[in-house]
Formats: C-alpha cells, structure tokens, sequence
C-alpha cells in the first residue's frame, strides 16, 4: 500500500503522466457511461436493428455542433407525427357524405436555418379493408403561398418522396423539392425564405373504419452529438460502445500476453536445461510467424468474434520478444541469496517460481503492460481496417472502416473518420504516456537520461 | 570489411592478427545460422499450414467447389441430358470421389499436410481462386512476384529514411541532451504507439483532401506518364504521403531509444578518459559512442524490420499501393483461400530473410560474435 502510494507520488512529478491518467479516466468514465446508459442488447438493436430504428435519422451528415462553428446554420431533422399530441399538428376528421369522410392533417414547423434540408419525406399509415384513402399534399410557405405537392392513394403503408414525384419536379421547373420549397421567391440565388411552414395532407377515406395516420421528416444536414453515416445511424453509439470493447480489448490481450510471458520466461529459466531450451527454440520460430496474416486466415476462416480473434493475438504473443527481456532479469534474480535459502527450507519449485521470482518483476511488468495496451487497441482497429471487424459489435476500428469504403475523405466527410480517429488517439497516447512514465519510474537507469 | 572502414574498439584488436580465424569462425556461425533459421521457417510454414487449414475449413471449400464444377459440366453436358436423375446423381458422386483422389483430398489430413509443406517451401503455392496477376497469371506465385516489388520500393525507401533520420536526430539530442528539443521529443515520444496507417489517414485528410496537394493514393497516375523520368517522378510524389506516415510513426519513439543508448555509453569511464585525452567529440562519437552502441541499434533496427512486414499490410491498404498488403486485402475480400495461404508463407520467408540478413551484419560489427566464444548466441 504505501508502496503504491509513493510511486503514485512520483507519478504526480511527470506532466506527461498526470495528462495521460486524466484521459485514461475519461475513457474509463466513457466506458462506463456507455455500458450503464446503452445496455449490451440495446446497443446491439441500435447498430443492428434496421431501417425502423434509424430510418428517421438523415444520410452521412456531421454532428449538429458543427453549427457553432458555422456562419450558415445547417438544419437539424424535423419531425411531426399525427399520433403525436402538439400544438404543431391538427388532425380533424369531417362525414363528407355517407361514405366518405375528409381526413385533414396540418403539420407546423419553424424553419430558422440557412442552408435547406437533405430530404423530405412523408410516412403515412392508412388503415382500411377495400379502398385506400385518396391523399393530397399540400405546402403552406411563410409568405402564404400554397403549393400543390401530389396525390397518392394510400396503400397500408405509403411512403411519399418529394424528390421522387416527376410531376411535382416538373412543376417546380426542375428544382428539387427540398430547395424550391424553401427558396425565396424574390431572390436569384436560392436562399432559404425563414418562418413558418405547414405542410397540409388531405385525404379522403370511403370506409366507416377507415383512418390514416402521417409522419413528416424534413432530414437535416446535420444530427446529434456525432453525426450519421451511410446507413443512417447514429454514431454516436459506435462511438461510446467503441470505449469498453477498445479498453477491454487492450488491457486483455496486454495482461494475457505479458502475465503468461513472464510465467514462462520464469519457468524456463528455473527449470533450466531442455526446458529453457526448448522455450528459446519456440521463441525463434515465434519470430517468424506472420502474424497479421494469421489473424487475417483466422478471422477469414473461422471466426470474426473479437474475442476469438483475441485468443490468437495472446496465443501469438506470448512467445514473443518479450521473453528475452523477463529471462535476462530472472536470471539475475535466481541467483539471490533468498532464493538459495527459499531452496535450502524445501521450497517447491513451483512455490519459488510464483511466490519468489515472479513477484519480484512485477515493477518492470506494470510499464511493460500498460505500453503494450495501445499496441492491442490499435491491432484491433487495424484488423477492422482490413474488412476483420467483429460482425455484430460497434467499434472504432470498424466506423473508420466504414468511412474509408464509403469515400468519407474523398467526399469531405471528415467528421466520420476523426471522431472515431481521435478516440483511438486519445486511447492510444493515454496508456504511452502512462506507460513511459511509469518505465521511468520502475527502471532507475532510465530516469537518470 | 568492417575492419578498414571502422577503427577498432581496443578488446577487438586480437582478431586482426588472426583474419582467417576470424573468417573461419564467422562463416560457421552465419551457417549455423542460416541452418537453425532453415528450421524454424519449416515449423513456421507447417503451423501456418495447420493455421491456415482450420479444421479441414479449406478442403471443404476445397471439396464443394470440386462437386459444383462437375455438376455444372455434367448438366451443361447435351450427351447426359437422357439420364435419369438418380444416374445423373450417381455419376456425379463417382466423377467427384475420382477427382479428390486426384487431388489427394481422401488422404489423411496428416500426409496431405506435409504434401502442403513440401510445396510451399519450394514456392509451388498453387493456384488463385478470383485474383489474377496483371499479367493475366492465375499462379499465386506469379500474383505474388508482380506484387512484391511496390512493396519493397515502400519499405525500403522509408525504413532507411527513418533509419537514418532517427540516428541522425538521436546523435544531434545526446549531444544537446536536457535542451527544449530533447524534453519536446521525449514528451512527443508516445505518439509512436499509433501505427503509420493511422498517421497515414490524417496525412491523406490534410494533404490530399484538404489541400489537394499530394494523390489519394496509388503507385503512379493513371494513365501512367510517358517518358521514364516522368513514372519515376510519378512514383515518388505518390511515394511522399506513405512515407512520411511511415516516418511519423516510428520517428519520436525510435529517437528516444537511440538516445537513450547514446546517453548510456557515453557516460562510460572510457569516454571519460577519451574527453580528458582531448580528442574532438565527434571523434568521441565514432570512436567510442557509436561503435560500442551499433549491435543495440542493429537489433533495434531487426525489431523494427521485423514488424514492418505487418504494418506494410494496412499502410498499404489505407493508400492503395499495388503492393503484397493489398494483394492479402483483396484476397480476403474475396476468399480466396490460395492467396491468403501463399502470402502468409512468402511472409514467413521474408521474415526469416530479414532476421538473417540482420543475423548476418550483426556477426560482422559485434566483436564478441566474432572474436569471442563464438556459435549462435542472441
């Protein structure tokens, strides 16, 4: 205990360190937010889930904070639902005659932003046994001026496009709907006319039980607290699910691979003789295993779960350079005199080996694993670069993946690439900065250069 | 050949007296060496051999590829058309057990191993599923050839690059060790743990993006230029962007180790003693810190080396370079088990290529290897 304490002490003498430790516990602080708000299934349903879950959500747009930084306010997403009690929407149902029935739907919105929407569509769910409801659209500007979108005879589910519509293209002489819509008339250029807008549905129903509901979208070109990518979702999931499974991940496959090293470096230097030689020969053709293309056939052949993937990195590693480094130090440690005298009372082997030696590494062993955690994040991202990401979970290696395919730099779509790019980075310099600075800590010699 | 080119630390003096001794001992040690390596690239090959095959995963796809050819024949096949389909299946059965007997799929997984060893150690690496050279060579031998090339262009312009520059940088800090550029480099030295392509994907955002300087990625423009001058230029603007990512990625960490072992032997007595002698510090440099320090740098170098073959993968992926990372990129977007397989053990060879060639040049400067008790000891 009071060790930890004065190496925490000297901990506080390196800048380095403190910075490191402070992004390392808003990682962890992420890590944890992220588990405890998203639970496992429920992040899984938002990654996973289909088009009903994100399909509100606009395509490949920046996060809607970039609006601070801008002189042109993008617009967010609009929706309004006719299930939905506001004082933006009315529903009214009126008996036209003995079978028909006047369905109106009146949708109101503010539109304060400078640049015009991604898209616009209407939803609408009509519930009848022989006809569907007969639909009109129509669009209410700030300046009064009524523009007639299309009619469509609903089916049970309709989905109304207003880029889609040909005739209404045509009637707006070729511009796209969700520009001429909002364009001010009076202006050359177009220029978003700013105030209230209404969007009217109409629709004529010819059955007693008839009904139709309606949702509007007018897409946004930007979303949330980390944008949208090509299938619409939030990132915002990726990206905080992304911290447990990448620090998770790290710190697995550096413990595994450092605690087994060190084991075996011990076991071979005390047993000595064909063991220890055996132990060096494995070593050498270790080193000359390709590994990426291993973990490449692996995740190609068999299996793309991050964890099995993460098995074979710890089973590639553990004969790795680093048993070089524990054997020279054990060596020097088998010689001590509490070692002869552990010997000299009986002690059995195994008892020196976990009770004596390794201890006494474990100061060298700690900079050594927390070094190594970055290197694990960033394999992992590397695999996922490489098409190898786990198939169902979120993470960061897979959305910069995801980026690169869809052409995110080509396209200007930086956002997509840095959120996830930074996390790693942050991830990344984090652990080396710790790490170095706990190696200048533990290995004297160091810290005298 | 180092003798004349580097004066001598005074433990090494011995060996020049008795050079064929020293030639003798020399060519022992690099073959027992090259034997040992010989070794370990078989058990290499076989366990990536084993790795690779999964179970009996690739005969499977092996096997169902064999059963959909002889189905599509035999259907395409206007002779067979009368057949009922009990025959027609029964023919098709026989037809399929007689070509997994011609290609030894019947025999135990054993034996057909060490068949797949035996071929692969002599490079006879089969045949591509998809891929096909641009030649037009379906052989992954040829495949692999034409892309071997691009791949070592990269490396090697950008590991002497790093190399040198980080030596060079390392010698410059030693000298002006605790000054602001020494502290910077020191606090920058972390940044390492990011990979090059990682660095790679922010040079691309700032300088191909952004900025529109620099291509997006590839060898040469395409179409490619004319005149020789012209492709060599082409190549070397598109070479700037990976090289650089290259050069970020290992250049504070490196500087920082090659420093530190600078710092370490120059603080030795007998620098001292060479400082009081009032020899000149770059004297002092070559004579008495370099020359001592050079199997450290060496196997730091080997380390680097050794894993340069993994990050050449996705450095070139991330910018398109023709090259034996893409080549294993494609080949998993295409399952083509064949190329996978063939370049994880080409990866294997130039590993052991790499850690000979190291094996080698460190005999040469280590006065212990050569003078010393001799044999393989690393």
């Amino acid at each position: 205990m009071n060790n930890l304490k004065r190496s925490l002490r000297e901990m506080a003498k390196f800048p380095s360190a403190v910075g490191g430790g402070i992004v390392i516990a808003f990682l962890v602080f992420l890590a944890i937010y992220a588990v405890v708000s998203i639970p496992y299934s429920e992040a899984i349903r938002l990654w996973r889930g289909g088009e009903e879950i994100w399909g509100d959500n606009p395509r490949i747009v920046p996060p809607a904070w970039t609006n601070f930084f801008r002189r042109e306010k993008q617009p967010t997403t609009i929706i309004r639902n006719s299930r939905d009690e506001s004082p933006m929407t009315s529903k009214t149902v009126t008996e036209i005659s003995e079978d028909m029935w006047d369905v109106v739907m009146t949708f109101d919105f503010d539109y304060n932003f400078d640049a015009f929407p991604q898209d616009l569509i209407v939803f609408m769910e009509a519930t009848f046994v022989e006809k569907g409801p007969f639909v009109s659209l129509f669009w209410i500007t700030p300046d009064g001026r009524e523009i007639r979108l299309g009619e469509v005879t609903a089916k049970p589910s309709e989905t109304y496009r207003f880029a889609q519509d040909e005739r209404l293209l045509r009637r707006l002489k070729g511009v796209a709907p969700q520009i001429a819509l909002f364009a001010d008339p009076e202006k050359e250029t177009p220029t978003v006319l700013k105030g209230r807008y209404q969007l009217q549905i109409a629709a004529v129903t010819f059955e007693e039980s008839a009904d139709l509901e309606a949702k509007f979208v007018a897409y946004g070109t930007v979303h949330g607290l980390a944008g949208t990518d090509h299938r619409r979702r939030d990132l915002t999931v990726a990206l905080l699910w992304g911290t447990p499974i990448a620090l998770l991940f790290g710190l697995l496959a550096a413990l595994g691979t450092s605690v087994i090293t060190m084991t075996i470096a011990a076991v071979g230097v005390w047993f000595g003789g064909a063991v220890d030689e055996l132990i060096q020969r494995i070593t050498e053709v270790n080193m000359l295993l390709p590994t990426l293309p291993i973990l490449i056939m692996v995740g190609t052949f068999q299996s793309r779960s991050i964890w099995v993937i993460l098995g074979w990195i710890v089973l590639l590693n553990i004969f790795g350079g680093g048993i070089k480094g524990f054997r020279a130090m054990f060596i020097q440690i088998k010689e001590a005199p509490y070692i002869e005298a552990a010997r000299s009372y009986g002690a059995s082997s195994w008892r020196i080996i976990f009770l004596y030696l390794v201890p006494r590494i474990i100061p060298v062993l700690i900079p050594n694993l927390v070094i190594g955690i970055p290197a694990y994040v960033f394999l992992e991202a590397s695999l996922a670069l490489l098409g190898l990401g786990d198939p169902v979970l979120p993470t960061w290696g897979k959305l910069i993946d995801d980026a690169r395919s869809n052409g995110a730099l080509y396209n200007g779509q930086y956002y997509w690439v840095l959120e996830p790019a930074v996390l790693l980075m942050l991830a990344g310099l984090g652990f080396a900065m710790v790490g170095f600075a706990l190696d200048r800590i533990f290995n004297p010699r160091l810290r005298e250069v | 050949m180092t003798e004349t080119a580097l004066p001598l630390p005074p433990d090494a003096e011995t060996s020049t007296r008795q050079p064929s001794h020293a030639a003798v001992k020399l060519a022992r040690y690099v073959s027992l060496k090259l034997l040992s390596l010989l070794v370990a690239v078989t058990i290499g090959v076989y366990l990536t051999i084993l790795i690779a095959n999964m179970g009996g995963y690739v005969d499977e796809i092996l096997k169902g590829q064999i059963r959909e050819e002889i189905s599509v024949t035999i259907s395409m096949d206007q002779t067979k058309k009368n057949l009922t389909v009990a025959e027609r299946s029964r023919l098709i059965d026989e037809l399929v057990t007689l070509e997994e007997r011609r290609l030894g799929l019947d025999q135990p997984f054993l034996l057909r191993s060490l068949r797949f060893l035996s071929r692969a150690m002599t490079l006879t690496l089969g045949r591509a599923q998809w891929l096909s050279s641009d030649s037009g060579s379906k052989l992954v031998r040829n495949i692999i050839l034409e892309r071997l090339p691009p791949t070592l262009l990269l490396m090697a312009s950008s590991n002497f690059l790093l190399f040198f520059v980080t030596l060079f940088f390392a010698l410059y800090l030693s000298r002006n060790y605790g000054s602001l550029i020494d502290k910077a480099i020191i606090a920058l030295s972390p940044t390492s743990a990011a990979p090059a392509w990682f660095y790679g994907i922010f040079l691309l955002l700032l300088f191909a993006a952004v900025l529109g300087w620099l291509p997006f990625g590839g060898m040469v423009a395409a179409p490619p230029p004319e005149g020789t001058l012209d492709y060599a230029l082409s190549v070397l603007r598109h070479l700037i962007l990976p090289v650089l990512a290259w050069l970020i990625s290992g250049f504070f960490a490196g500087v920082y180790g090659y420093r530190t072992f600078f710092l370490i032997f120059s603080m030795e007595d007998y620098v001292e003693l060479a400082r009081a002698k009032g020899l000149t510090s770059r004297d002092i440099e070559r004579r008495y810190v370099l020359r001592p320090t050079l199997p450290n740098i060496i196997t730091n170098f080997a380390l680097t080396l050794i894993g340069l073959w993994q990050g050449a993968t996705i450095l070139e992926t991330v910018f398109n370079w023709p090259g034996l990372g893409r080549l294993l990129y494609q080949a998993i977007g295409l399952y083509d088990s064949p190329v996978i397989v063939g370049s994880a053990v080409i990866y294997a060879y130039l590993l052991a290529i790499t850690v000979f060639l190291l094996d080698f040049i460190y005999a040469l400067v280590d006065p212990r290897v050569r003078v010393g008790s001799g044999g393989a000891k690393l």
